[in-house]
């Protein structure tokens, strides 16, 4: 089993190295295509940090992603400054939009939390509607050649020996890359820390954990505003690819909620693997069935569903409970005993 | 003659406890008995097992022939065998009388008890008929729930630990209904920690210790001290 | 006077809403289930309508009889055999299987009737209004309104007047003690959905006679009929009418103010209810 685990990550530790070679070795529509699906990967990690780790089934991070977008676009268009640190300010600003929401939405509980999600994004996108500096609901575009001028472009440009556009392509896609690796890592050291147990504990019995002195509200408080950020860089990032906002696209439920939900679903809720699981699928399914227009979503759903009534932990879950392999563990094994004995008869 | 209810070798678990090791009873028509124990021994489990709502394991269920074990609680109901339940388990939407009436839910024929016998055998519930039935007081509370299983007119009549938490005059109130519940024909397993209240209204006692019955018998053959021994697990030497 | 109009139009909007919630309302009370695709069950409602009357060539008021049996039915069939078999201690299933129906219903519609928007039409009826001196009101608007308060009774009295309610309110208070009275939980909740559907019917049949429709509207919808709910104090259908006719209120403001507000001033109207009574207009004593 450990020889298993090992080659496992051996494997795992070659195709990241393969991942941030790419773009070097492929076309630059490759590269596009994988920042697509690395962007899906980091929203539907930090929904599963959300939903399956925290018990918070939200369906408004459409909202932080439109934020992020948005507070990047005021950054580069209104402030002028250089589109990296629009991407900072875009998870700032996600991140302190977060705080009003959660004052909000932790007063409902269970399942209205989810609707009380959606109604606050909904907020958001009607505002920012209003928001003519921005293009109000028509939105608007990124300056022409913001995305060659950013920072770090010209070297890679030069490392790379290719267009002004592809190294850009190149930087936003090593960025996508190094959230994703950074969020899957910083899930791991979380989950295994004693707060990360802790909220472990939360989702399996909340009575229990706050018994033994687990804050469940402050824990679960701050998961949202970390989950936050994270998906607002996410966003930001997302749209400097996209260069158009507009309020439909950038606060879509479909696009950055929807999806995500059933690619974590589908992958595995409350497993750390599971969202990279379920994006393959997801990629694997867009792509059998592009040419049947929205026949993928229909499928998509159904497959959701039948995860839900049928294996609960996804197909990561099936995979490890048919195989016993997990290559992201996060119990802790308790020390094994050296021997067992009988319990001794009780004397009458 | 065969027995109205019988139970044979019944196993059954309480969560992932086991409640249950292989228990034997029978019940005749028209007798009533009175299942004793401490808390823990397995009576509750025991009477949700025939009701269908505790999980069993082995064992069968038989009432009148017919094998209803692992038969579905609103199956066993439309048999025949009601369960007044521990801690009475009123409804707390509903009424006193709609309490009542929720007792003939499943219930097709006709029989002899009527929400006007219901009402007659404790009248405090005709008084009280539009009263949040968990309004009332505990002893009150337990006229309605002993009213609502008698409402499915049941063949068996299961009460769940009939005097907990009540005053001994109202325990006397309640047991006073009891010969007219007999004489309409319906047989009862009444489960008791009231060990003197038991002897008085059971035709037969089984005694129960950690999941097993321990000791039955004739109330009048009983010694005192054999069924404190079985209630208390003290072991002869 | 354009004051007394505009919350004369919100109240008969919130009529509206009102009949979106209360299905939803119904069922949230007796199995706390919260069905995420109840917006597009409304739409499809609204396709059945549409679908009826064009083959039968029979007024959309007629079709909806014919409608109504056919979604009590769909409602029956999806819970006996998907939401039944998810509802439990947690909510994370049924949450993600209603989300997966709504995406698999609102895609299903588009595919069946693309996305161009359509309409029921009701005739001359539409046209037609009343002058009550100080306002005047469409009839179809005070038709809604009144529907949507003849829902909510007839509800209350199958809630409390009849057996089949008292099965609703003892299963909704216990399942386990139900089970022991005869009653079956998962007909129940089959039977409750049935009927939730059955409102989505009458509710898409307004929906569908006041404005175009397309396969993506359900989502706002479902938003604004559970802000009434939640507004109106979870489980109560008095609430719920309350609840729809607040949202209906601070839209007709908000847009009388400027058309762009009028969502926002609904979903703002929600929160600030929210904020300073965090358990609706209407709680119920024992949640």
């Amino acid at each position: 089993m450990t020889l298993s685990r090992n080659l496992g990550l051996g494997l795992a530790f070659l195709a990241l190295a393969l991942m941030y070679a790419l773009p070097a070795i492929a076309p630059r529509a490759i590269v596009q295509d994988l920042f697509g699906i690395l962007t899906l990967l980091v929203l539907a990690m930090n929904w599963n940090m959300l939903a399956g780790f925290a018990g918070l089934v939200s369906v408004g991070q459409q909202a932080f992603v439109g934020i992020g977008a948005y507070a990047m676009f005021a950054a580069i268009i209104l402030l002028g400054l250089d589109p990296l640190l629009g991407v900072l300010i875009g998870g700032l600003a996600a991140a302190a939009f977060s705080i009003p929401m959660a004052f909000f939405a932790f007063r409902l509980n269970g399942a209205y939390f989810a609707i009380g999600t959606w109604v606050v994004a909904d907020i958001a996108r009607l505002a920012i509607s209003q928001w003519k500096a921005l293009g109000g609901g028509t939105g608007t575009s990124l300056p022409k050649g913001t995305a060659r001028d950013m920072a770090f472009v010209d070297q890679i440009k030069e490392m790379l020996d290719v267009s002004s556009a592809a190294a850009a392509d190149a930087l936003t896609y090593w960025l996508m890359l190094t959230l994703a690796v950074a969020m899957l890592a910083a899930s791991y050291l979380f989950l295994r820390s004693r707060m990360g147990l802790g909220l472990q504990a939360i989702r399996d019995n909340e009575n229990a954990a706050r018994s033994v002195g687990v804050d469940p509200v402050k824990l679960k408080a701050l998961v949202f505003l970390l989950t936050a950020f994270g998906t607002g860089l996410c966003g930001a990032l997302a749209f400097i690819q996209i260069t158009r906002v507009t309020p439909d696209a950038a606060f879509s439920v479909i696009d950055w909620t929807a999806f995500v939900i059933f690619i974590t679903v589908i992958g595995g809720i409350g497993t750390l693997p599971g969202p990279i699981v379920g994006v393959v699928v997801f990629y694997a399914l867009q792509r059998a069935l592009a040419d049947y227009g929205t026949i993928y979503l229909i499928v998509l759903g159904c497959l959701g569903i039948a995860v839900m009534l049928f294996a609960r932990r996804g197909l990561w879950g099936l995979f490890t409970d048919r195989t016993g392999i997990d290559l992201l563990p996060l119990t802790h094994r308790p020390p094994q005993p050296a021997a067992r004995h009988p319990k001794a008869p009780r004397a009458a | 003659m065969t027995a109205l209810l019988s139970i044979a070798g019944l196993t059954a678990h309480y969560g992932d406890f086991q409640a249950l090791f292989g228990v034997d009873l029978t019940l005749d028509q028209g007798q009533t008995i009175a299942i004793i124990g401490a808390n823990g021994a397995g009576k509750t489990t025991l009477m949700r097992a025939i009701t269908g709502v505790a999980r069993v394991t082995a064992g069968t269920v038989t009432l009148d022939g017919e094998d209803i074990t692992r038969h579905p609680a609103p199956d066993i109901l439309t048999r025949g065998i009601a369960m007044v339940p521990e801690g009475r388990r009123l409804f707390p939407s509903l009424t006193v009388e709609e309490n009542l009436m929720i007792g003939a839910h499943a219930r097709t024929g006709n029989g002899f008890w009527t929400l006007d016998r219901v009402q007659a055998l404790f009248p405090i519930l005709k008084d009280r008929r539009h009263n949040p039935g968990t309004a009332l007081s505990g002893g009150q509370q337990q006229m309605v729930a002993i009213g609502r299983a008698l409402m499915s007119n049941p063949r068996v009549l299961l009460c769940d630990e009939l005097s907990l938490g009540l005053a001994p005059v109202v325990i006397k109130e309640i047991y006073a209904a009891f010969p007219q519940i007999k004489d309409s024909g319906t047989s009862i397993i009444v489960v008791e920690q009231d060990i003197g209240q038991a002897l008085r209204v059971a035709d037969h006692v089984h005694c129960m210790m950690e999941g097993r019955i321990t000791l039955s018998g004739r109330p009048a053959d009983l010694s005192r001290d054999a069924i404190h021994d079985a209630y208390f697990g003290v072991s002869h030497a | 006077m354009i004051l007394i109009d505009t919350l004369a139009q919100g109240l008969l909007l919130g009529g509206l809403y009102a009949l979106f919630a209360a299905g939803l309302s119904l069922v949230f009370g007796i199995m706390r289930l919260v069905n995420l695709a109840h917006g597009d069950l409304i739409i499809l409602g609204a396709y059945l309508i549409l679908t009826l009357t064009t083959l039968t060539g029979l007024h959309p008021f007629l079709s909806v009889l014919l409608a109504a049996p056919l979604m009590f039915a769909l409602g029956w069939l999806l819970q006996t055999h998907l939401l039944n078999r998810v509802l439990g201690t947690d909510i994370l299933p049924p949450l993600l299987v209603t989300f997966g129906l709504s995406v698999v219903i609102q895609n299903g519609l588009l595919e069946a009737f693309t996305a161009d928007s359509r309409k029921l039409s009701a005739g001359s009826i539409e046209a037609q209004s009343l002058d009550l001196g100080i306002v005047t009101l469409g009839v179809m608007p005070l038709l809604t309104f009144a529907s949507a308060v003849a829902v909510v009774f007839a509800l209350n009295l199958l809630f409390y007047r009849t057996a089949l309610g008292r099965a609703f309110r003892a299963t909704s208070d216990d399942a386990t003690t139900a089970q022991l009275m005869g009653i079956r939980p998962q007909r129940i909740f089959a039977m409750a959905t049935g009927i939730a559907l059955v409102v989505a019917t009458i509710a898409a049949l307004y929906l569908g006679t006041r404005a175009n429709f397309d396969p993506s509207i359900g989502p706002a919808r479902l938003l604004y009929a559970f802000e009434a709910v939640i507004i109106g104090g979870l489980g109560s259908l008095w609430g719920t009418l309350a609840g729809g006719i607040v949202i209906g209120m601070a839209q007709a403001i908000g847009a009388s103010i400027n058309p762009e507000w009028q969502i926002l001033s609904g979903h703002v109207a929600f929160v600030l209810v929210l904020l300073i009574r965090p358990r609706g207009l209407f709680p119920r004593a024992n949640d």
